[in-house]
């Protein structure tokens, strides 16, 4: 009896979820045009690019600095264990591969720990990955700001006996076009290959 | 800033919706305006009742806009949670209190007299009428769980903010129409009503697929929903530990609460008059005719 419940568990609300799936796989097909992306399509559901920052330069930035050219935005911070630095190097190997089209692409990382990455802590890092990455700093208010426009998380860890602290964060990669619209999301999983590869397509078509 | 000010930060909206927050207010408004018209007399509204009726709404507020709003769009299990509420309790709250008369009295006498235009009249009748049909209603209160479950939709109600808003309203919309068919007395539902001894089979079957849902999600190995780890979760837990609270709160709350309908509908039957006693009634209506 309990097998049979389990059987069904499993297989019913699997048979049902996994229709649903295809047809709304099925309704986004048809609106889009063109071989699907490899990364995530998110065209239409996120926010265009907007914000006002600080620059590693201590320079008050705007998102419209950044227009003309194909903008990757990832939150992280400098004292990040492992998730920062991999995702950062995937993207280092990513605009590698794309080449000279590479000048064309900004990498935007914004911290989500600007109590500790002051700018030139900022600068020193993201100069490790590269020309195109730029750090920004944003203050608490503006961290709060973004997080609600781009419905991401963060959350500071318990600092241990010497003070240091982890801090929890969103782990993808938004892509935006060159006209600020939001397109792509590049999740962990993703290779610099596949990345690179979208990337192009993206500059060939705007 | 004080501690004080802090935790009443916690009670703003994370992203305000003028929306909800004019809907509750007009509300909530009509209801004690409503509360006070009726007066002290025979007329009255018992303490109770009203408490009910506030603390449906409150709770449904509380959800939608405050911090919780936040934290159900980084942690699947407040998620879970935000739906158990929007979806069931707040509703059967406000059902169970039975408000339409007090919102009634809460209408400025202005706009008692006014009547609405029959071509916009009509086409909303006939579209109530086909979402509270008795196999349509079920239908959807059921259908509106399993589509906002579905990861790849799941997905994109999470990350634009049009479709979270669009899919907590559906949620609270729905959690309204399907418990109001399901639990208000025959009396007030007028031409809508559906037999309590229908709406007895309805609550049973509906709690079915929740439960193999909840059950599916709780037992489930591997994380179904990707976008907690893409957009971060709102503090550390095991992903899997999240979907299996997620899961839990899917499978057991949310079908208990059919058993909570069904004692309602037991109450009714026994309440009713016309109900239980049909053939009494008839008896009744015939003894005038063998008197005269």
């Amino acid at each position: 009896m309990t097998a049979i419940f389990r059987g069904v568990a499993r297989r019913g609300p699997a048979a049902l979820l996994t229709a649903a799936s295809i047809l709304s796989t099925g309704l986004t097909a048809c609106a889009g045009s063109g071989p699907p992306y490899t990364l995530k399509n998110i065209t239409g559901l996120v926010q265009p690019l907007d914000f006002r920052l600080t620059d590693q330069d201590d320079q008050a930035v705007t998102a419209g600095d950044y227009r003309h050219d194909l903008v990757l935005l990832y939150f992280g911070y400098t004292q990040c264990p492992d998730e920062c630095p991999t995702t950062l190097t995937t993207l280092a190997n990513a605009l590698h591969t794309l080449g000279p089209e590479a000048v064309h692409v900004r990498v935007l990382f914004v911290s989500v720990d600007p109590q500790r990455d002051t700018t030139a802590v900022l600068k020193r890092y993201v100069n490790n990955f590269g020309p195109e990455f730029v750090g920004l700093r944003p203050d608490q208010a503006e961290l709060t700001e973004l997080s609600k426009r781009y419905r991401i998380a963060y959350h500071y860890e318990k600092p241990d006996q010497y003070g240091n602290y982890e801090v929890d964060h969103s782990s993808a990669v938004f892509i935006f076009d060159r006209d600020g619209r939001a397109r792509l999301l590049a999740l962990s999983g993703n290779t610099a290959q596949q990345v690179a590869s979208d990337l192009r397509r993206l500059l060939a078509s705007s | 800033m004080s501690p004080l000010v802090t935790d009443l930060r916690y009670l703003l909206p994370w992203q305000f919706s003028p929306t909800i927050f004019i809907t509750c207010a007009v509300t909530v408004t009509l209801y004690v305006r409503g509360l006070i018209a009726l007066g002290r007399g025979a007329d009255r509204v018992g303490f109770w009742r009203a408490f009910t009726f506030l603390l449906g709404v409150a709770l449904s507020y509380a959800m939608l806009q405050t911090y919780v709003d936040y934290l159900s769009a980084h942690m699947f299990w407040i998620h879970r949670f935000q739906h158990l509420i929007v979806h069931h309790i707040g509703p059967v709250l406000i059902v169970l209190a039975a408000p339409e008369r007090v919102l009634r009295a809460g209408i400025p006498a202005g706009l008692r007299g006014v009547r609405i235009a029959a071509w916009i009249r009509r086409p909303m009748q006939l579209v109530f009428r086909l979402i509270q049909h008795p196999l349509i209603a079920p239908t959807l209160f059921v259908g509106l769980i399993f589509f906002w479950l579905t990861p790849s939709i799941h997905f994109t109600a999470m990350i634009d903010t049009r479709r979270y808003n669009l899919m907590n309203w559906s949620m609270l919309a729905d959690g309204l129409l399907f418990w109001w068919l399901m639990l208000a007395p025959r009396q007030v539902q007028g031409t809508a009503a559906i037999g309590y001894g229908t709406r007895l089979v309805l609550l049973s079957l509906v709690a079915i697929p929740q439960l193999l849902l909840g059950a599916y999600i709780t037992l489930h190995d591997t994380p179904l929903y990707d976008i907690y780890a893409i957009c971060g979760r709102a503090w550390a837990v095991s992903p899997l530990y999240d979907q299996q609270i997620g899961g839990l709160l899917t499978w057991i709350p949310a079908a208990m609460m059919s058993l909570v309908g069904i004692l309602v509908v037991l109450h009714h039957i026994l309440h009713d008059p016309e109900a239980s006693a049909p053939r009494r009634n008839l008896g009744s209506s015939v003894q005038p005719a063998n008197s005269g």
